[in-house]
């Protein structure tokens, strides 16, 4: 049991300590950075509260492939500098309000759930649905989504489906004169449309229509 | 005390799996250039040792006499990372083979999703080392490979999901187990073409090495090593090769299952069955890399998004119609 704290407390403190380092750190490539340590140590806590699934689903989707996109993002585009210049201008007391505000919104919110869950028990009661415990946790959340709530699942799908092809709309923009590869006329040209034989007559050359 | 026996306990198995899947990666390197050679009617390396086989321990010899130069304007840290990083996911990666139904380091629930976030973290080796050599072409280098794998994992993760339909567990054992009666490279012949395809592009071997080009970026995300650290990629990049192979093995021609349940073929120990088939896919990828020209980038964003997510996600309805019609689900 002493090793499983120590571990859990390794855990933590390195989740909490690339949090902070996530919006102290100069360098916005290594915020990002910072984030990915974040999310790997959180979902090694997911695991080793017995929730194997959600932590694999963790490493996948967010370090996998959204963080990829993020850094990705950063390092395209200079964000080091723009942030440097916002700090530094007169628009950040503007933005400090906004963003006080919503955290302390989601402050409260925590409390208001883990309080409810540490100091009314009962609470837990109120489950809608029966948890078999004998399962996997893959396979109940499997029940659960797919079978029990797939109504609920389809529609969340929907919502993503628009919020997708809204992005889609959004940063689409035809551009014209750009070649593009058609393999269809590619595969579709023979020789007659490729080479013309030309007789060419000594000293006239030949003229060719571009 | 006794925790500390199952501590040593533990570091020995770790070994004893380690440094059998060092020596093979060494090996293979050399494997790989003895079918290039092959194909290519030329000797390959013959001289070291027998038939050339240390060629490759001679090699990481002079790597690690050489002298590493680290940029000055580069990101230290970050530099020094990268190859750290790339060397460790190839090799975490490996506890979670089974060998034989007994031999297996951590037998856990969600073996193949485990598989899949290891190889889908390899991505952040290549692009910590590019960024970090503040240079262009390792830049260029990066954010191609960056691009090309994620695409390549969405096929990827559609194709286990082909492959779990019949299963109906995430445990790498179960996966291999229910291959007893029939290896899915049978039923699901698309889905192994598609897999191998993709596991060529999302380890950067050619046709689909572009991270590397050498014509266009120099050698892409590895321009600025050098010695050791070079190495540490190099052999990196062969480990993960392998542990592809061992997925596709895994997944599709039955893991350490023999073809056939007959007396020549079951008394031969069922490790070796899973590391010949590692090696008939391993020379597939040599011989591969050996004969196909180089895909052209915008190519190879096609192949990915446009045929190969629609083929595999249609696969996925029809095997899954088909488990349903048929009543074969594997809850049932």
């Amino acid at each position: 049991m002493i090793a499983h704290a120590i571990v859990f407390y390794i855990f933590s403190l390195i989740a909490i300590v690339s949090a902070i380092m996530v919006t102290v750190s100069k360098n916005t490539v290594n915020s990002v950075f910072f984030l990915i340590l974040d999310f790997i140590s959180i979902s090694c806590l997911f695991i080793m509260i017995g929730a194997e699934f959600l932590g694999m689903i963790m490493l996948i989707v967010y370090v996998g492939a959204v963080a990829v996109l993020f850094l990705f993002v950063v390092m395209m585009l200079n964000v080091a500098q723009q942030k440097n210049e916002w700090f530094n201008s007169s628009g950040r007391s503007s933005h400090i309000p906004v963003g006080l505000l919503v955290s302390i919104i989601i402050f409260f919110e925590l409390i208001i759930v883990i309080g409810g869950w540490k100091y009314k028990p009962d609470l837990l009661d109120s489950i809608a649905i029966e948890i078999n415990t004998d399962l996997t946790n893959t396979q109940s959340l499997g029940s659960v989504i797919y079978t029990d709530y797939i109504h609920l699942f389809q529609l969340s799908g929907m919502v993503l489906l628009v919020a997708m092809i809204g992005a889609i709309v959004l940063t689409f923009r035809q551009r014209s004169g750009v070649k593009r590869q058609s393999y269809f006329k590619q595969i579709s040209r023979d020789r007659k449309d490729g080479i013309e034989l030309v007789d060419v007559e000594n000293n006239k050359g030949v003229k060719i229509d571009a | 005390m006794a925790e500390l026996f199952i501590f040593f306990e533990q570091i020995y198995r770790i070994l004893f799996l380690l440094i059998p899947v060092l020596v093979s990666v060494a090996m293979i390197v050399w494997l790989d250039r003895r079918v290039w050679a092959f194909v290519q009617k030329r000797r390959g390396p013959n001289v070291v040792g027998p038939f050339g086989l240390f060629q490759t321990l001679a090699d990481a010899l002079k790597y690690i006499f050489k002298e590493i130069i680290i940029p000055a304007s580069s990101n230290k840290i970050i530099f020094i990372l990268a190859p750290i990083v790339t060397m460790t996911l190839a090799l975490i990666a490996w506890a979670v083979i089974p060998f034989s139904e007994t031999f297996v380091l951590a037998d856990i629930n969600v073996g193949i999703l485990y598989l899949f976030a290891v190889s889908s973290l390899g991505v952040y080796g290549i692009i910590m080392g590019g960024w970090a050599s503040n240079s262009k072409y390792p830049f260029l280098g990066a954010i191609r490979s960056a691009a090309q794998m994620v695409s390549y994992e969405v096929s990827i993760g559609v194709i286990i999901i082909n492959v779990l339909l019949c299963v109906g567990s995430l445990n790498l054992s179960d996966i291999v187990l229910a291959q007893e009666d029939l290896w899915f490279v049978i039923p699901l012949f698309p889905m192994f073409i598609i897999f191998f395809i993709s596991a060529l592009a999302e380890t950067n071997r050619p046709p689909f090495d572009l991270p590397e080009a050498e014509a266009e970026l120099v050698a892409g995300y590895q321009t600025e090593y050098s010695g050791m650290m070079y190495a540490m990629f190099w052999l990196g990049e062969y480990a993960n090769i392998l542990l592809m192979c061992a997925m596709g093995s895994i997944l599709f021609l039955g893991g350490w299952l023999s073809p056939i349940d007959l007396f020549p073929f079951n008394v031969i120990p069922a490790p070796i069955w899973l590391i010949l088939k590692i090696l008939f896919l391993f020379i597939l990828f040599a011989l591969i890399k050996a004969i196909v020209p180089r895909y052209r980038y915008d190519q190879l964003m096609k192949l990915g998004w446009k045929i190969f997510l629609p083929f595999s996600l249609i696969y996925v309805v029809l095997t899954a119609s088909f488990l349903m019609y048929f009543d074969l689900l594997p809850g049932n």
